[in-house]
């Protein structure tokens, strides 16, 4: 007001103006700014945000397809499927929370009635210091915290979801198996797949969905992808609550195939109560510790039946198996009942083993009108090779030696082939016909079963011993030049021995002496077959020569029926023998459970009705007691099963094992038991067997449209 | 020359000019460009609210039904604003400061909400507002009128001049800081900088007030006085995704929202990351991830665009008074909008940390849009009378 006009306002105005100019470019630069910024972003890393913006807002749910049962020949489920409510919790949500989700557990504990401690536990990914109960599985999966949940307690849980986040509570469906612990070993287990298979498998992390089980063991590994089918694949659109707005895609899971089985689960059912009661009556005596029985369909190489005991209920491993099983399971003292010693037990065959050495005989110049003498032992290096009980036969038939289980004659074939082979030390090639003969039987490699983790026995040979000395030479030569300090602190005899020993190891372990090939011809020292490749071999003498890889499995089945995948007979080999020689022996085989080392175990069996054709073994194992065996099959007129049971440390094979196998015969046939006098057993009327007319079932069970299974009968 | 303050009659005739007279000489470029930022923001207002669940764009139209009544008393408020003299308007400004004042403590009492962590809210009834808003136009009014026109016959603002802008600042400020308030209290006090910088103050108490800005912001960071949140989120502004689903989780999914939208974007309504939500605030201070979103860098750098031309305009009339006050007004109008956009945006673009301010005109929000349009109005005001003068 005070101001005179018109002198002051120029300078203000220009220093004004010159500010606000200044202050539109600056704007202009910080949202020019802006703008590269956005270039940035969306034009050149695009992509890269576009992706996270789908895995943001794209939930990929895998819905498991129905696995498929495994059925016995007659359609019977050995394994099927139950719904069973689940409670589960999403690893990477709960670690994800301040407290790793501890109060989440908390608030579980006390709806399912668990303790608070387990829940923590089954948490845990499992690892090689982490204890059982944990999760095998992969943290992507869900884990399971607790099956067969009331549903009391699982709709507390559904109905709650801001009480339990991360915790779903769903029907799932668990394996059953309504035979108990039938066939365990057979039929396998499942169990959570595992984070490198998932990746191995489809690249997919799966999200918060069913469980996704593998098969680990027996038939459920070996079919697993047939039995599994094709998982199902549901793309969500989900918002920032992961609420599912739309469905992008859907895929519908398909069903596993059912796998229909040779198996009969009566005849398997006979087979482990026999073979577990067999080795109770052994017991008192001998340690009779574990045991197998294996029934082939000679025809086909068809399992029948497996069994091996000592046994277990695949369902422990349902849910997460708790250490103290898990030991147990794997125990000595358990007896490892995981294993199964049908296919992958193997040892020392006995006398079973000499229907190969006579056939090597045979087929190598040894007539078989001939006879041979049966002296009480007889003298090779020095050394006193015996008769069982040290008995003689005089000069008998080769039928008579497999009837009376003569060992010396056996002995004198492997020396003199030995002999013939050039001994100690060969001129060119040995034929070693013996070890020849065994492989063309089968044994040496695996029968080639549809089961895992099968063993392939041993046939010992020069070629075997040569790398064996390889292996073990060098220990062998240091002990040899340094003796056994050890040792000869407490005795010094005893450690001189074994100087000497490893000696003779070092400097001619690579020579396959007499010995060993008289040791060789009746199944003992090195030589080890699995029951399995027993079975598959009398099997082939019974059929005429040809060689199965046996077979558990007999067809696939679509759900619904549909379709049929037949799982055709697969031949291995035929016996390198000929007619002559097989014939011979079968007429052997066939008198023994009549007149010979068996006839005692098979005293009142109906040999008219069915004629049982067979050998016994009792094998010995430094430091164990006599192993028992017994080789068999039946019709001998007209074959169709081939049985062997084998008890380890369970006595003499006619005392132990061949009672066992008839008692499978009589369960098939339908005989009673009380004519051969040894127990009562009053399960079934007289003449109403397994398999009433001794053929297993030719026909498929039917699976219906609907999925229903019409169980075959006659 | 004459200058109105000395020629009382010729104000006073054009005072009575026609609305049609005061119509011809509005800056049309700068209503053009606003009304484009809100067309454009009722858009992105409507998508942002569909509730997601897959229904169309007309059965969720709530949001932007409000929004557009917010739009249509804006702009009344604008145009009234605009069409009075900004010397009648100066004589109302203490009114007006002390009236966000009394609002400002208003908050505070039991009349005041807390949303979203933040006192900010007086609810009266079916009706609510932010005092914080309108308090921003409060401060430009009285920092304009007291820079503007120096005591003692100075032609330009001297110490005493900056104290009373001081203390003018300090009153809004505690209350907004005492809500708590991070954003509003950065802009209240840009605001002033920004003013007194072009007011002709003192070059030392610019500097001193620029360095103190600077200072503060230092201490505040040193002494640990914000929030953990606030920390936070100046922490994972330097890596969003260090912790997506914490404090980092605004930023990362912001990041991904306008990243997806690429060069030309989902199309309207067609964002399947609006439309899953996985953006907070979206409708309100994320709105710009929408933009992002849908409307591809073409859109967004359409809005940038649109933003510049607004402040272009609105400097271009201060730069165009000749008296201290109307150009005060108007850098204090730009200097708010501009800083508060940039912030906004920016942190949409995960360059600035996350702060809850609204993007001007588009951003869902009476009262800011009210604020935002009375502001504008004074703006568009000082264009129509101060043509008048040359």
């Amino acid at each position: 007001m005070h101001r005179p006009p018109g002198t002051p306002a120029r300078p203000v105005r220009r220093l004004g103006t010159l500010g606000v100019v200044l202050a539109q470019v600056l704007v202009v630069v910080l949202f020019a700014a802006l703008g590269v910024r956005l270039w940035y972003l969306q034009v050149q890393r695009g992509d890269h945000y576009r992706e996270l913006a789908v895995s943001n807002h794209h939930q990929e749910l895998v819905v498991p397809a129905t696995r498929g049962q495994i059925l016995d020949a007659r359609g019977r489920a050995l394994v099927n499927n139950r719904t069973e409510l689940v409670v589960s919790a999403d690893y990477h949500e709960l670690q994800g929370m301040p407290d790793d989700g501890e109060a989440v557990l908390a608030e579980l504990s006390e709806a399912l009635g668990t303790p608070l401690e387990e829940l923590r536990q089954r948490m845990r990914l499992c690892g090689p210091t982490v204890e059982r109960p944990c999760w095998p599985g992969s943290p992507y999966q869900p884990v399971t915290l607790a099956e067969g949940v009331g549903s009391q307690a699982a709709l507390q849980i559904m109905e709650h979801p801001e009480r339990f986040p991360g915790i779903t509570a769903q029907a799932h469906a668990v394996r059953e198996y309504p035979y108990g612990d039938l066939a365990g070993q057979v039929l396998g287990y499942l169990q959570p797949v595992t984070q490198e298979e998932l990746e191995a498998r489809e690249q997919l992390r799966t999200q918060f969905t069913g469980i996704d089980q593998v098969g680990r063991d027996g038939l459920e590994k070996i079919y697993d992808a047939q039995l599994r089918g094709t998982a199902g694949l549901r793309t969500l659109g989900v918002n920032n609550h992961g609420e599912i707005m739309e469905v992008l895609s859907d895929r519908m899971p398909e069903a596993g195939m059912h796998l229909v089985t040779h198996l009969d689960a009566e005849v398997q059912g006979i087979a482990e109560k026999a073979l577990a009661e067999g080795m109770a009556a052994a017991r008192p005596r001998y340690p009779a510790d574990s045991g197998a029985a294996v029934v082939l369909d000679v025809r086909t190489g068809g399992v029948v039946a497996l069994a091996s005991v000592p046994s277990y209920d695949p369902s422990v491993w349902r849910g997460g198996i708790d250490q103290e099983t898990f030991d147990e399971m794997l125990s000595a003292e358990a007896g490892e009942p995981l294993l199964s010693r049908a296919i992958q037990g193997q040892y020392p065959p006995g006398s079973t083993f000499k229907v190969s050495s006579l056939s090597a005989a045979a087929e190598n110049g040894y007539s078989l009108r001939s006879t041979y003498a049966c002296p009480g032992s007889i003298n090779v290096g020095g050394q006193n090779f015996e008769n069982y009980a040290g008995q003689g036969h005089g000069t008998i038939t080769l039928h008579r030696a497999i009837v009376v289980s003569c060992n010396t004659v056996f002995y004198n074939f492997g020396y003199r082939m030995w002999l013939s082979d050039g001994g100690l030390h060969p001129d060119g090639e040995p034929d070693e016909a013996m070890a020849a003969m065994a492989r063309g039987y089968g044994f040496g490699s695996p029968t080639g079963i549809d089961l895992p983790y099968e063993t392939g026995g041993r046939i010992p040979d020069r070629q075997w011993k040569r790398d064996f000395w390889e292996q073990t030479k060098e220990n062998n030569c240091h002990r040899a030049e340094h003796g056994y300090p050890d040792v000869a602190d407490q005795d010094p005899s005893h450690a001189a021995y074994l100087k000497r020993l490893a000696h003779e190891h070092c400097v001619e372990g690579f020579e396959w002496r007499a010995g060993e090939a008289v040791n060789f011809s009746i199944g003992q020292g090195d030589v080890l077959v699995s029951p399995l490749q027993l079975a598959a071999a009398y099997a082939a003498i019974a059929n005429g020569g040809t060689l199965y890889e046996p077979r558990v499995a007999r067809a696939l089945v679509s759900a619904d029926g549909s379709e049929v995948q037949m799982i055709e007979p697969s031949v291995k080999g035929r016996l390198p023998v000929s007619e002559e020689t097989l014939a011979y022996l079968q007429a052997a085989l066939t008198e023994v459970p009549k007149a010979g080392t068996a006839s005692g175990a098979f005293g009142g069996f109906p040999q008219d009705l069915v004629s049982v054709a067979g050998k016994t073994g009792s094998a010995d194992v430094v430091g164990r007691q006599v192993s028992s065996w017994f080789a068999s099959y039946a019709p001998a007129d007209d074959p169709r099963f081939a049985i062997v049971v084998f008890v380890h440390q369970g006595g003499t094979g006619g005392a132990t094992s061949a009672p066992i196998a008839r008692k499978i015969y009589e369960g098939i046939y339908g005989f009673s038991a009380n004519a051969g006098g040894e127990d009562e057993e009053g399960d079934r009327p007289p003449s109403e067997g397994a398999l009433p007319d001794g053929r297993p079932w030719q026909e498929l069970p039917t699976v219906r449209s609907d999925g229903s299974i019409d169980l075959l009968d006659r | 020359m004459d200058t109105y303050t000395s020629a009382p009659e010729a104000p006073r005739a054009r005072l009575g000019r026609s609305a049609a007279g005061v119509a011809r000489r509005l800056d049309w470029a700068l209503i053009a460009a606003v009304a484009a930022l809100c067309a454009i923001g009722t858009m992105l207002v409507w998508s942002a609210t569909l509730p997601g669940d897959g229904s169309g764009p007309m059965e969720a139209t709530g949001h932007m039904r409000r929004h557009l009544v917010h739009l249509a008393v804006g702009w009344a408020l604008c145009l009234t604003v605009a069409s009075v003299d900004f010397r009648a308007v100066r004589g109302y400004a203490p009114l007006v400061y002390g009236a966000t004042l009394m609002a400002l403590i208003m908050v505070l009492t039991p009349l005041g909400a807390v949303i979203n962590g933040s006192r900010g809210w007086i609810v009266l009834g079916p009706v609510q507002f932010q005092p914080s808003e309108l308090a921003k136009v409060g401060l430009i009014l009285v920092l304009a009128t007291l820079l503007g026109e120096p005591r003692d016959g100075e032609s330009k603002p001297m110490t005493r001049d900056v104290l009373y802008c001081l203390l003018a600042l300090a009153l809004p400020l505690a209350l907004v800081l005492l809500q708590p308030d991070l954003g509003t209290t950065l802009v209240l006090g840009m605001i002033f900088l920004g003013m007194l910088t072009l007011s002709g103050a003192p070059l030392a108490w610019v500097v001193g007030m620029l360095a103190c800005g600077v200072a503060t912001a230092c201490a505040v960071w040193w002494f640990d006085l914000l929030e953990p949140y606030q920390l936070d989120r100046l922490a994972t502004l330097i890596d969003p995704s260090a912790d997506p689903q914490g404090a980092g989780y605004n930023s990362a999914q912001a990041l991904i929202a306008v990243g997806s939208g690429g060069f030309s974007g989902t199309g309207l309504f067609q964002g399947e990351q609006t439309h899953g939500r996985f953006v907070p605030e979206q409708h309100t201070d994320f709105i710009f991830t929408v933009a992002g979103e849908e409307l591809g860098f073409v859109g967004s750098v359409a809005m940038v665009a649109l933003f510049i031309v607004v402040f272009w305009r609105i400097l271009r009339i201060a730069a165009g008074c000749d008296q201290p006050y109307p150009r005060l007004l108007c850098v204090g109008v730009a200097t708010w909008f501009a800083f508060q956009s940039f912030i906004n945006i920016g942190m949409g673009l995960g360059i600035m940390p996350v702060t809850g301010l609204p993007l001007p005109f588009v951003s869902y929000g009476g009262t800011a849009i009210v604020a935002n349009m009375l502001a504008l109005g004074l703006v568009l005001g000082v264009h129509v009378r101060d043509r008048g003068f040359e």
